[in-house]
């Protein structure tokens, strides 16, 4: 198979669609997973009975599934009792719990990384709970997980590929129909390959320059 | 002011208080002296309710803070977090919100606890500031300053809530030497002016002398002696206050 320039440039509209579709995917994805696995960390934390067990159940049990059964389940499984959602909100939603999972591990290491003598400190001004939690606690252990959480947004860039699965029309399926359809799979695989790339390096320079703007002061 | 009946506090086989009785007049300015892991920062500690006794009562101004009477375990109650406003505390290590500027951690509590409007508090906070020497550091944060101008924050962020009993839990002990005078100066003006209790656990022998009403030798859970300075310093009764201090004083 020899490389077509002039294919190349025919399909690249496409690719570019589904290019978008998977950053749009991967940012909401990541908005899920920061807000609900902050929501978990906290709660484990907080150790409020029956709930923060069940938490804890939960992060076991996502992390402990694969990515693409959890994607299959909540396609195939959930609508035969009546729940059904478009395949972008399903996938939105599979890879945010999913990710949720980790970043709620990231945060429970950050949350523990501030010292007890903040919570001390806290505690001896009398300061309420949520505001040594809000404005205390959480803006610390934040700043040092940075880098942690900007790589599984990375990470969420590669995966969400796996919702090919299920029919989000993401950069994956988009180069993969091509493929089937033309019998071309070079260029639209090759050209996706460097899109991957182009989008991972970008989010890693966001990543990095948000990390230097918010680093601990020394 | 302040009245420990005896209160009892372990940590696994070791016992740090032992039936402990103690008590503190209104404005009294009392250093608590002794070897190290006697159980002297414990007493601060259950005061600002950062452990709990396993056994006994603490009142403040007559007021329950704990009640662990015949080992009940005590609970943390609107009572408590009363009374425990009444106390601040100023850390060996600071404890300093680092993310603030000087100024935002002092004017932090009053706002958030006290209800004082933003601006208030700033005023407020910036007259102690200036009360520390540190008027020129306002927006400093933390990580910027030294050891000691960070201590002195930290003794206007106790202030600022205007606590009646201060406690100081050997603010110079994580000080480089040539750190340390300027914040004993600090406490030492509060001694002299403010009618706040304080209650200092510290190995600076000189400055408990020189700035207490009392001073308590402590060891093995127990308060072994105690009686005013020069009394204590000069001439000692107990035998394990003379090892002591001639230990800590040959240095």
């Amino acid at each position: 198979m020899i490389w077509s320039n002039e294919y190349a440039i025919d399909i690249l509209p496409q690719l570019l669609g589904g290019v978008w579709v998977t950053v749009q995917v991967t940012l909401l994805g990541m908005v899920v997973a920061l807000v609900l696995g902050l929501v978990v960390a906290v709660t484990r934390f907080l150790k409020i009975p029956v709930i923060s067990a069940a938490f804890t159940f939960y992060v076991l049990f996502v992390r402990g599934t694969p990515l693409l059964v959890q994607a299959y389940a909540a396609f195939y499984v959930l609508p035969s009792y009546g729940i059904t959602f478009s395949a972008i909100v399903t996938g939105v939603a599979v890879i945010g719990i999913n990710y949720s999972a980790y970043t709620a591990e990231v945060y429970r290491s950050g949350i523990e990384g501030v010292p007890a003598g903040q919570w001390e400190a806290a505690r001896a001004l009398s300061l309420p709970q949520r505001r040594t939690w809000t404005k205390i606690v959480l803006p610390q252990s934040i700043r040092t997980i940075i880098p942690v959480l900007g790589n599984y947004w990375i990470q969420m860039f590669k995966d969400s590929a796996v919702l090919v699965a299920i029919g989000v029309a993401e950069l994956m399926l988009v180069a993969r129909t091509l493929g089937s359809d033309d019998f071309r799979y070079l260029e639209p695989l090759t050209i996706a390959g460097l899109m991957y790339l182009i989008v991972s390096y970008t989010a890693s320079l966001i990543v990095k320059a948000t990390e230097r703007r918010y680093a601990p002061t020394q | 002011m302040i009245a420990f009946v005896d209160v009892s506090k372990s940590w696994g086989d070791n016992q740090v208080l032992r039936s402990l009785n103690f008590d503190v007049a209104p404005g009294e300015k009392v250093s608590i002296i002794g070897p190290s892991g006697s159980g002297k920062t414990t007493i601060l500690r259950i005061l600002m309710t950062l452990e709990t006794p396993d056994d006994g009562v603490v009142t403040i101004e007559g007021e329950p803070l704990w009640d662990a009477r015949d080992g009940a375990k005590p609970k943390e109650t609107k009572q408590m977090r009363a009374t425990r406003r009444k106390v601040g505390m100023v850390f060996q290590s600071f404890n300093l919100f680092p993310h603030m500027t000087a100024v935002q951690n002092v004017m932090e509590a009053p706002v958030q606890v006290l209800g004082m409007s933003k601006d208030e508090a700033r005023t407020r906070a910036t007259d102690l500031m200036e009360l520390v020497g540190l008027s020129k550091h306002l927006d400093h944060k933390p990580p910027q300053l030294s050891g000691g101008q960070q201590q002195r924050v930290a003794i206007a962020r106790a202030l600022a809530m205007r606590p009646k009993i201060l406690l100081f839990d050997e603010p110079t002990s994580a000080l480089d030497p040539e750190l340390i005078g300027e914040v004993l100066a600090v406490i030492r003006d509060l001694a002299h002016s403010a009618d706040m209790t304080m209650l200092m656990v510290t190995h600076e022998m000189r400055f408990a002398e020189e700035i207490s009403d009392r001073v308590v030798m402590f060891d093995s859970g127990t308060a072994v002696e105690q009686g005013p300075p020069h009394k204590i310093f000069k001439d000692p009764d107990h035998e394990r206050t003379k090892l002591f201090l001639r230990a800590v004083l040959e240095r």
